[in-house]
């Protein structure tokens, strides 16, 4: 029966989508309308092969199947995000590298958003979709609730990934800093984010321990969280419903001010709350110890996400937005450091009584330096949004080299842990292939990232302090041209580092596939003939 | 009164009063006395069912 309804149901869908193709107003939306249609096409003549076989969900087990495909897709898209932010590195250094022949689709403002979104969206999102997935069925001793719900938020993130991408190369974008994809594949999200709630929820309410481990509360804020501010963020209206321009319905300074609170909380719900869950579960499991301080980690949770929602203002210090309310930000971004610092400080001390162990595991090294570098870039944000430093360094690299130290250290890092301790544990392998791998993993992308924080610090402050150089006279002594030329050796520098970066999660990547393929299996799961799904 | 008027000054007032108010509780009921017990009870959370899930029987309550 319910093929049926999704036979009909996929049969409309894909009617529907060639419809809209046929009637396309611009290019974004003719391919993507193109896309719906082969991609629902497809799942109709899948599904019509499949009618009469049921998939079976035994509750005995835990769905894993779905987590594995989230780390392969994790790796994935990490690479691909990494390789796209290399090279708008290098674009910056070297303008030559926006080619000619590409003009209009693979030039730096085309390819930025598609990095920005690949290595948010794609890469940490689908670590997070994962890496929750795996964190809710253990701290619950419970199956993921909602049976293939679990299959359909996974493929329909990975939809959502591909049409945001394509958009952004063909010029489908709100031009909304990390909100760039248009009005129907924020519907789309939306869909798959309420399945995401309701397996994510679905699983908690069925759980068989009586209370609920502290990283399903981050990972739970992160997921309400992220629908409010993606609702209200993206509250615009279509031209045409058949065309990809939509007009967004706050007007002028309340847009800023939308946007920001928006984007400052993909900062500190997506990428620091549902992160935060990662570092609450794994750094205990890989250190064999039980987090430092759990009525720590309790008031860490609660005065993050009470102090967080109000930091975006210091986005917008002297703009058209009133002192009080960038005053108000700025004072919460500063109050925020106390929460960040006894988040780290419990990660840390968790390794209290087994600090031995950063000489012999590397992967518990990489956690511990990615707590390192949420110290440091909680540390440096609140200090950013002060408005006497934000004059000098806002619109300035300063902020790049911010933001990377945060997402290549807190976030890859982190990330790149939980990836090393689930592979083998999903693929039922006694240990990873190779550690030395994990060590040389370890050095290029801490190095890589000291480079490019390093380089944007110098460029930063550089090109802060020559814009506002003013000659006796009161004339400004440099033109924008010369801080660009000033900045070349920087730019270098800073590829490199990503350079570095990427190899080093290359060398995962070929790590994680020999772990699976090449490292000895784990017998005694197997002798209790553990079922494949 | 206006509508942001209003808002606003609930904002200040009563609003601003209940969540400094809810921060405060749960920082007391953080230090409830035989929390400690609990909550190493709680944190132990990621070193049981690390294979399977917990049958009806093994289920705490």
């Amino acid at each position: 029966m319910v093929n049926y309804i999704k036979l009909i149901a996929l049969g409309l869908i894909t009617l529907l989508a060639m419809m809209a193709a046929n009637y396309a107003r611009d290019v974004a939306y003719l391919v993507h309308a193109l896309i719906v249609t082969a991609v629902s096409g497809g799942l109709f003549i899948w599904t019509l092969r499949r009618v009469g076989t049921t998939v079976s969900h035994p509750q005995d087990e835990y769905f894993d199947s779905v987590v594995r495909a989230g780390v392969i897709a994790t790796a994935f898209w990490g690479v691909v995000g990494f390789l796209a932010g290399v090279f708008i590195a290098f674009q910056l250094a070297f303008p030559a590298l926006n080619f000619e022949w590409a003009q209009g689709y693979a030039n730096f403002g085309r390819l930025r958003p598609l990095h920005t979104s690949a290595v948010i969206f794609a890469f940490g999102g689908n670590a997070l979709i994962a890496t929750s997935f795996y964190v809710v069925q253990r701290t619950s001793a419970a199956r993921l609730w909602g049976g293939n719900l679990g299959w359909f938020v996974f493929w329909g993130y990975q939809l959502f990934i591909v049409l945001a991408a394509t958009g952004y190369l063909l010029g489908g974008t709100q031009s909304k800093e990390y909100a760039e994809p248009e009005w129907y594949v924020d519907l789309w999200l939306t869909v798959v984010w309420v399945a995401y709630l309701a397996v994510f929820l679905g699983t908690i309410i069925k759980r068989k321990e009586p209370h609920i481990y502290v990283a399903n509360w981050f990972y739970l804020s992160f997921i309400v969280t992220v629908a409010m501010l993606h609702l209200v963020n993206n509250a615009t209206i279509p031209v045409s419903i058949f065309g990809s321009k939509s007009v967004i319905v706050w007007a002028g300074v309340q847009d800023a001010m939308t946007q920001w609170w928006y984007g400052h909380n993909a900062v500190g719900f997506f990428l620091t709350a549902g992160f935060l869950g990662m570092m609450y579960y794994f750094i205990p499991k890989q250190a064999e110890r039980p987090v430092f301080s759990y009525k720590l980690s309790i008031i860490h949770f609660w005065a993050l996400i009470f102090i967080y929602i109000w930091a975006g203002p210091h986005h917008l210090h002297y703009t058209a937005l009133p002192d009080w309310a960038s005053t108000l930000g700025m004072v919460f971004s500063v109050v925020l450091w106390m929460p960040s610092w006894g988040g780290m400080i419990n990660g840390l001390m968790t390794l209290s009584g087994a600090w031995d162990k950063l000489r012999t595991d590397p992967v518990i090294r990489m956690m511990v330096i990615s707590v390192g570098f949420y110290g440091m870039s909680t540390f440096e944000g609140p200090m950013m949004s002060i408005r006497a430093v934000n004059s000098l360094s806002h619109y300035t690299d300063w902020t790049i080299g911010h933001v990377h130290s945060g997402a290549l250290g807190w976030n890859g890092m982190i990330t790149f842990g939980a990836l090393y301790f689930l592979v083998p544990v999903l693929w039922k392998r006694e240990r990873l292939y190779s550690l030395t791998l994990v060590s040389w993993h370890f050095w290029l992308a801490t190095i890589g990232i000291v480079l490019y924080a390093a380089s944007m610090w110098v460029t930063g402050i550089m090109e802060g302090l020559m814009w506002r150089e003013v000659d006796a006279n009161g004339f400004l002594v440099n033109s924008f041209a010369d801080t660009v030329a000033a900045k070349f050796p920087m730019y270098v520098v800073r590829g490199l580092g990503g350079l570095m970066f990427l190899a080093g999660a290359v060398i995962m990547c070929y790590n994680l596939w020999m772990t699976v393929r090449k490292s000895p299996a784990k017998e005694s799961s197997l002798s209790v003939a553990v079922p494949a799904e | 009164m206006e509508t942001y008027s209003l808002l606003r000054e609930f904002a200040d007032s009563w609003m601003l009063l209940f969540l400094f108010a809810f921060f405060i509780g749960i920082i007391l009921w953080v230090f409830r006395p035989g929390a400690s017990k609990e909550y190493r009870e709680t944190a132990d959370i990621p070193f049981r069912h690390q294979d399977k899930p917990a049958t009806d029987e093994e289920a705490r309550t």
